[in-house]
C-alpha cells in the first residue's frame, strides 16, 4: 500500500520532473538506490539505504541550490544480470544519474561498467570489493564506505601492534574469501606477525566447530575470520559455544557490520575485533543523525553503508550544484574528486584519483554484556586509524587512472 | 499411489492431443506471429528486457524438450546454462575471441558437460534421475565457486561484446537484439523440428511406454542421451549468449534455484507444449523486472505462483489456450 | 602422539564427534523426509523452510510467551506439525493421483512463500537465542572440548530416531503405515482410514523438521535461509538411504556426518561436495540407495 503510493509519487515527480527541464527552472537529478532488498545483504543496506537517501536531501535542501531531486530503488536481488538490466534501463529510459549504495561486489562490478558505459555515476557504499578502485576503476565510479583491503589493513595492522602476532585463518573458500586472507597475511607479517595456519571451509556453510577446533589446537593468538554474512554469524556463535575467547584467543571478524553483532547480542560476539568506517555512536553528530534514523526506521540504527548513501548523496548533490548539470557522469565525478568532502558522519575527506573515498577507520572490540547499556550498544573503540594509513595506497591498486 | 509413477501424468495434457493437417497450418500462423512479434516488440519494450526474456526462452524451450518430450525432469539444468556463460563470457574477455566463437565455445562446453552428466543420470528413471541431475549440478556450483577462471563471487566481468564474425559491432543494444533474436528463432526452429522428425515419434513412444519402446526394438538409452546432450547444448546455447548481452557471468547462473526457475518458466507457459516455455519465461521475467521495487515480495509471487500452477493450472497458459482451440501448440 | 596421515588421533577423535552430531540434524531431518517420502510419495521440498519454522517458533515463544527452550522442544514440533497437517489437507491432499514431480513443485513454491514471509517479517541477520543454562559449559575431554549442548543434541535425537523406528516397526499404527505404503488401497478396503494416516504422517513428519530446528536455534544461527542449503543435503542423505526407507536414512545420516566430519579434516574445501559424490557413485552401484528397496 505505502510502497505503491510511493511508486505513485515517484511518477508524479517524475513528469513534473520532465516538465521542469524542458523550462529553465531548477536543475533535475534523479538517484537511484539499487540494492539488496530480500536476500542476505538487505539489513546492511536494503530500506535503510533509502532512507538515508531520503535524509540527505531533506538536509541539502535542494530547491535552496536550484536543484530538483528525486528518489527511485529497487531490488537486484544479489544477481549482477537482474542489477545490470535494472542499471541499464534507469539510465536509459528513466533518466536516473547516479546510483548508489549496490551491496554485494559481483553486483557491483557490473553496475560499475554499466555506469561507465553510460557516462553516468555511481557511488557505491555497500560492496567490499576493493577492485572497484584497483584493477576495474573507473572515471564514473567513486567507492565511498570500505573496501576489504582496508578492512584487512585495520584489523590485521592494529591487531599485531596490540600483541596479537600470531594468525590462523577461517577462510570461505572462494575469490573473496581467499583475497580477505591474502590481504590480511600480507599486514599481519609486515607488521612483525605470523600466519601459523589456515582452514578453507565450503561456502556458505552453517557447522564451524570442526574449524574451530583446527584453529584452537593451531594455538595462534588470534583467529581470522575471512567470511562475511551468515558464515560469519554461525563461527562467533559456536566460538562462543566451544570457548574460544574464554580460552584466551581472540576472535578478529574481517568483515562484520554492526547489524550482524546487533543479531548475534553481546552476550555471544563479546571480545570480537572488527574494523568499521562508522558506528552510530562515535560523536555528537553521529549520535544524532542516528537517532533520526531510527525513528524512520523501526528504531534501527544506521549501518556504516547506509551512512555511506547518506554522506555520498550529499557529496554528489554538492558537486552537481558546482557543475549546475548532472548530466556528464566523469565531469560531476571529477567535481567531486576536487571538492574536499566534509559530513557529519565522516568528517573531512578527499576522494582520490582512483575513485577512493578516504576517511578514518576505527577498530572497535564488541562490549562484554555488562558494559552494554541497551540494545544498541555494542562497540568499544579500541584505536582510530587514520584515513592515510587505512587504505590501500594509490599506486598499489592498479588503476590505470592514476598513471596519468 | 504407491511407487508406479505413471508417466503418462507426467506428459501434460496438450502433448497428447492429435496432430492434423490445419496443426500445422495453426503452427505456421504462430512461427509468422513470433517472427512479426520480435520485429515489433523492440520499439515497444526495452531491448535488454526482451534479450533477456529471450535467453531465458531459449533455456526454457531446451529444458522443456527434455522434460515434455524425453519426459525426464532435470532439476540441474542450471550447470549447463551457467557453465556455457561462464566459458562463452572467458572466452571472449581472456581470449579476445569474436562473440559467435565464445558462444560456440560456451555451447560447446555444455553439450560435452551434457554428455557426461547424461551418460550417468539417465541410468535412471523418476526422481532419482531428477536427484542425480541436482547433485551432479551442485558439483558444478562448488566447482565454479571455487575455480580460478570463474572469478568466484564476484564472477567475470566487463566481458567485451566485440564485433560479430570481427566485422559488426555489437555494443549497440538494437544489432545485438537482432542476433539474439536470430538465435532465439533459430534454436526454436530446431526444437520444432526434432520434435516432429521421426526421432522426436520415438521419444514420446519412450516417454508414453518405455517397455513398450524396448520390445519394438528401440536402443531407448540412446535415444534418451541424445535428447539430454540435444538439451543441454541449447541450454548452453542460451546461457552462452546471455553473457554476451549483460557482459557478464556469475554463480546466479548456476546456482539450484537457477534450475528451480526454468522448471517455473516451463510450468507457467506448459509443459509438453512447443511455444509454452516462451510465455513462460516472460512471464517470470517480467515479474522479477517489475516487482524489483518490491523487495521481498518477488519471491513470494513466485511461490504462489508455483503453488496456484500446481494445483489449478498445470497445464499452463498455452496448453489451456491449446485445449481451448482443440489443437496441440 | 599417534598420528593417521599427519593428523593426531586425539583430533581425529575430536572431529569424528563433530561429524556425529551434525550427523544427528541430518538422521532427523532425513528421517522426517523418509517417511512422507515412504507414505505421501511427496518429495517435500519444504522440508527445510518447516526446519527453519522450528527455529523461529522457539525464538517466538521466548521472546512473545517467555517460555523457554524445554517448552519449545514440546510445543515447537506441535505447533509446526499442525500447520503441516493443515497443508496437507489443503493442498498437498490434492496431488495424490499425479506425478511425484507435481508434488516436489508444489513444496517448493510453499518454501519459496515460507522463506519469504519470514524474510520480510524478520530480517535475514538472524534472531539470538541461546543455550539453555541447564546445558550450558562442556565437558573437557580426553581429547577436546565438548559443549553440554552438542552432547544433548546426539543423545536426544537418537533417542527420537530410535523411538520412532521402533512405533514404526513394532506398533499396530506402524503396522498399518507399512502397509498402507506397499498397499493403500488394500488397506483403505480393511477399514483403515487411510486420508487420515496420510495427514497425521506428514503432520509428523513436519514436526520432526521443526524438532531439528529447536535443537539448531542455540548452536546455529537462527535467519530464514537456514534450511534452504541444508535441505539439498538431505535430499541427497535420503536417497543415497533409499528413498523411503526409514533405517536407511536414519543410519545415512549419522554416516554421513562421519564422514564429512572426515573430509573437513583431510580436505576441507571439499566437505559440502562430498555428500553429492558418494550420492553419484552408490546411486550407479546401487539404483535404490543402500537400504533401498529395488524397484
Amino acid at each position: 500500500m505505502l510502497r505503491g503510493m510511493r511508486l505513485a509519487t515517484a511518477l508524479g515527480v517524475l513528469m513534473a520532473g520532465c516538465v521542469a527541464a524542458r523550462a529553465d527552472g531548477p536543475v533535475p537529478v534523479k538517484i537511484g538506490v539499487l540494492n539488496d532488498r530480500s536476500g542476505v545483504y538487505s539489513d546492511i543496506s536494503g530500506e535503510g539505504s533509502v532512507v538515508a537517501a531520503r535524509m540527505a536531501l531533506e538536509d541539502f535542501k535542494p530547491a535552496e541550490h536550484g536543484l530538483k531531486v528525486e528518489i527511485v530503488s529497487a531490488d537486484h536481488q544479489n544477481k549482477p544480470d537482474v542489477g545490470s538490466a535494472i542499471a541499464r534501463q534507469w539510465y536509459d529510459r528513466d533518466g536516473v544519474d547516479v546510483i548508489m549504495d549496490v551491496v554485494t561486489s559481483s553486483v557491483a562490478l557490473a553496475i560499475n561498467q554499466v555506469t561507465r558505459e553510460k557516462n553516468k555515476v555511481h557511488i557505491n557504499s555497500g560492496a567490499g570489493s576493493a577492485d572497484l578502485t584497483g584493477s576495474q576503476c573507473t572515471p564514473n565510479t567513486v567507492h565511498w564506505t570500505y573496501d576489504t583491503a582496508a578492512l584487512a589493513n585495520g584489523t590485521g595492522g592494529a591487531m599485531v601492534k596490540r600483541g596479537g602476532d600470531t594468525w590462523f585463518f577461517i577462510t570461505a573458500d572462494y575469490a573473496f574469501g581467499q583475497a580477505l586472507q591474502r590481504d590480511t597475511s600480507a599486514v599481519v607479517t609486515k607488521n612483525g606477525g605470523k600466519v601459523v595456519g589456515s582452514v578453507k571451509t565450503p561456502f556458505p556453510n552453517s557447522d564451524f566447530s570442526s574449524f574451530l577446533l583446527q584453529a584452537q589446537a593451531s594455538k595462534a593468538k588470534v583467529i581470522g575470520l575471512a567470511n562475511a554474512g551468515g558464515d560469519t554469524i554461525n563461527a562467533v556463535k559456536q566460538a562462543a559455544e566451544f570457548g574460544i575467547t574464554e580460552g584466551g584467543q581472540a576472535l578478529a571478524g574481517l568483515l562484520i557490520f554492526s547489524s550482524d553483532i546487533h543479531s548475534l547480542t553481546p552476550k555471544v560476539a563479546q571480545g570480537l575485533v572488527l574494523t568499521e568506517p562508522f558506528y552510530w555512536d562515535l560523536n555528537d553528530a553521529t549520535r544524532s543523525f542516528s537517532d533520526r534514523f531510527a525513528k524512520l526506521f523501526g528504531g534501527k540504527k544506521p549501518t556504516a553503508a547506509q551512512a555511506g548513501v547518506y554522506a555520498g548523496t550529499l557529496h554528489y548533490l554538492k558537486a552537481v550544484e558546482a557543475q549546475k548539470s548532472a548530466r556528464d557522469g566523469a565531469a560531476t565525478v571529477a567535481k567531486m574528486k576536487e571538492l574536499p568532502t566534509d559530513d557529519p558522519l565522516f568528517g573531512k575527506g578527499e576522494i582520490r584519483a582512483d575513485g577512493r573515498k578516504i576517511h578514518d577507520m576505527y577498530l572497535f572490540e564488541v562490549k562484554k554484556p555488562a558494559e552494554s547499556k541497551g540494545e544498541w550498544d555494542l562497540y568499544k573503540l579500541l584505536a582510530t586509524i587514520p584515513g592515510k594509513e587505512a587504505f590501500r595506497p594509490l599506486n598499489e591498486g592498479g588503476c590505470p587512472l592514476v598513471k596519468g | 499411489m504407491a511407487h508406479a509413477a505413471a508417466p503418462a501424468d507426467a506428459a501434460p495434457i496438450a502433448a497428447a492431443l492429435p496432430e492434423t493437417r490445419d496443426t500445422k497450418a495453426l503452427h505456421r500462423i504462430v512461427f509468422i506471429g513470433l517472427a512479426v512479434l520480435l520485429a515489433v516488440l523492440p520499439f515497444g519494450l526495452y531491448p535488454v528486457f526482451l534479450m533477456k526474456v529471450l535467453c531465458f526462452a531459449l533455456f526454457a524451450l531446451a529444458f522443456n524438450l527434455l522434460l515434455g518430450y524425453g519426459g525426464l525432469l532435470s532439476f540441474g539444468h542450471a550447470a549447463y546454462f551457467g557453465m556455457a556463460s561462464y566459458v562463452s563470457a572467458y572466452a571472449a574477455k581472456n581470449w579476445g575471441v569474436t562473440p559467435e566463437i565464445a558462444i560456440l565455445a560456451g555451447t560447446l562446453t555444455a553439450a560435452l558437460l551434457g554428455l557426461a552428466f547424461g551418460a550417468l543420470a539417465i541410468r535412471r528413471q523418476g526422481i532419482y534421475f531428477s536427484m542425480i541431475t541436482l547433485a551432479l549440478a551442485q558439483m558444478v556450483f562448488f566447482f565454479s565457486l571455487q575455480a580460478k577462471m570463474t572469478g568466484g563471487e564476484d564472477g567475470i566481468q566487463a566481458v567485451p561484446r566485440g564485433r560479430l564474425f570481427g566485422l559488426i559491432d555489437l555494443s549497440d543494444d538494437r544489432v545485438l537484439y537482432v542476433l539474439v533474436a536470430l538465435i532465439f528463432f533459430g534454436g526454436l526452429l530446431l526444437i520444432y523440428r526434432i520434435i516432429h522428425s521421426p526421432f522426436g515419434q520415438v521419444l514420446k513412444a519412450i516417454r508414453d511406454n518405455e517397455p513398450r519402446a524396448i520390445s519394438l526394438g528401440y536402443r531407448t538409452t540412446r535415444y534418451k542421451l541424445a535428447v539430454f546432450v540435444l538439451s543441454t547444448t541449447l541450454a548452453g546455447l542460451a546461457g552462452a549468449t546471455k553473457a554476451i548481452v549483460f557482459q557478464l557471468a556469475s554463480l546466479t547462473d548456476v546456482h539450484w534455484s537457477m534450475s528451480g526457475e526454468v522448471v517455473l518458466m516451463t510450468l507457467v507457459g506448459g509443459m509438453g507444449t512447443v511455444f509454452g516455455p516462451i510465455a513462460g519465461s516472460f512471464v517470470i521475467v517480467a515479474m522479477e523486472n517489475y516487482l524489483a521495487e518490491f523487495g521481498a515480495w518477488v519471491t513470494i509471487i513466485q511461490g504462489c505462483v508455483f503453488v496456484v500452477c500446481v494445483l489449478v493450472f498445470r497445464e499452463g497458459i498455452v496448453g489451456l489456450v491449446a485445449r481451448k482451440l482443440r489443437k496441440p501448440l | 602422539m599417534m598420528t593417521i596421515l599427519g593428523v593426531p588421533t586425539q583430533a581425529l577423535f575430536g572431529q569424528l564427534l563433530l561429524g556425529l552430531i551434525n550427523g544427528s540434524f541430518y538422521a532427523l531431518l532425513s528421517l522426517g523426509l523418509a517417511i512422507i517420502f515412504g507414505l505421501l510419495n511427496i518429495i517435500n521440498f519444504a522440508h527445510g523452510a518447516q526446519y527453519m519454522m522450528g527455529a523461529f517458533v522457539a525464538w517466538m515463544l521466548l521472546n512473545y510467551a517467555g517460555l523457554g527452550y524445554w517448552w519449545a522442544l514440546i510445543l515447537a514440533p506441535l505447533a509446526v506439525g499442525l500447520f503441516g497437517v493443515v497443508l496437507e489437507r489443503l493442498l498437498i491432499a490434492r496431488l495424490y493421483k499425479l506425478d511425484h514431480l507435481y508434488g516436489l513443485l508444489l513444496t517448493f513454491g510453499l518454501a519459496l512463500i515460507i522463506q519469504g514471509l519470514f524474510r520480510q517479517q524478520y530480517g535475514v541477520s538472524g534472531l539470538p537465542y541461546a543455550i539453555p543454562p541447564e546445558l550450558s559449559g562442556g565437558q573437557r575431554l580426553p581429547f577436546m572440548f565438548l559443549p553440554n549442548y552438542r552432547g544433548w543434541i546426539v543423545a536426544f535425537s537418537l533417542v527420537i530416531c530410535i523411538v520412532t523406528w521402533l512405533v514404526i516397526e513394532k506398533t499396530k499404527l506402524g503396522a498399518y503405515l507399512r502397509a498402507a505404503t506397499e498397499n493403500p488401497t488394500l488397506v483403505q478396503a480393511f477399514g483403515v482410514n487411510v486420508p487420515l494416516l496420510l495427514t497425521l504422517t506428514y503432520g509428523f513428519g513436519v514436526a520432526l523438521a521443526a524438532l531439528a530446528g529447536v535443537l539448531a536455534a542455540p548452536v546455529y544461527s537462527v535467519n530464514p535461509n537456514m534450511g534452504a542449503d541444508i535441505i539439498i543435503v538431505v535430499f541427497a542423505v535420503v536417497v543415497i538411504g533409499g528413498m523411503g526407507s526409514i533405517l536407511g536414512s536414519i543410519l545415512t545420516g549419522f554416516a554421513l556426518g562421519l564422514v564429512e566430519g572426515l573430509t573437513k579434516v583431510f580436505y576441507p574445501e571439499a566437505s559440502a561436495t562430498a555428500i553429492f559424490v558418494i550420492m553419484v557413485v552408490v546411486l550407479l552401484v546401487k539404483p535404490a540407495g543402500l537400504f533401498g528397496k529395488p524397484a
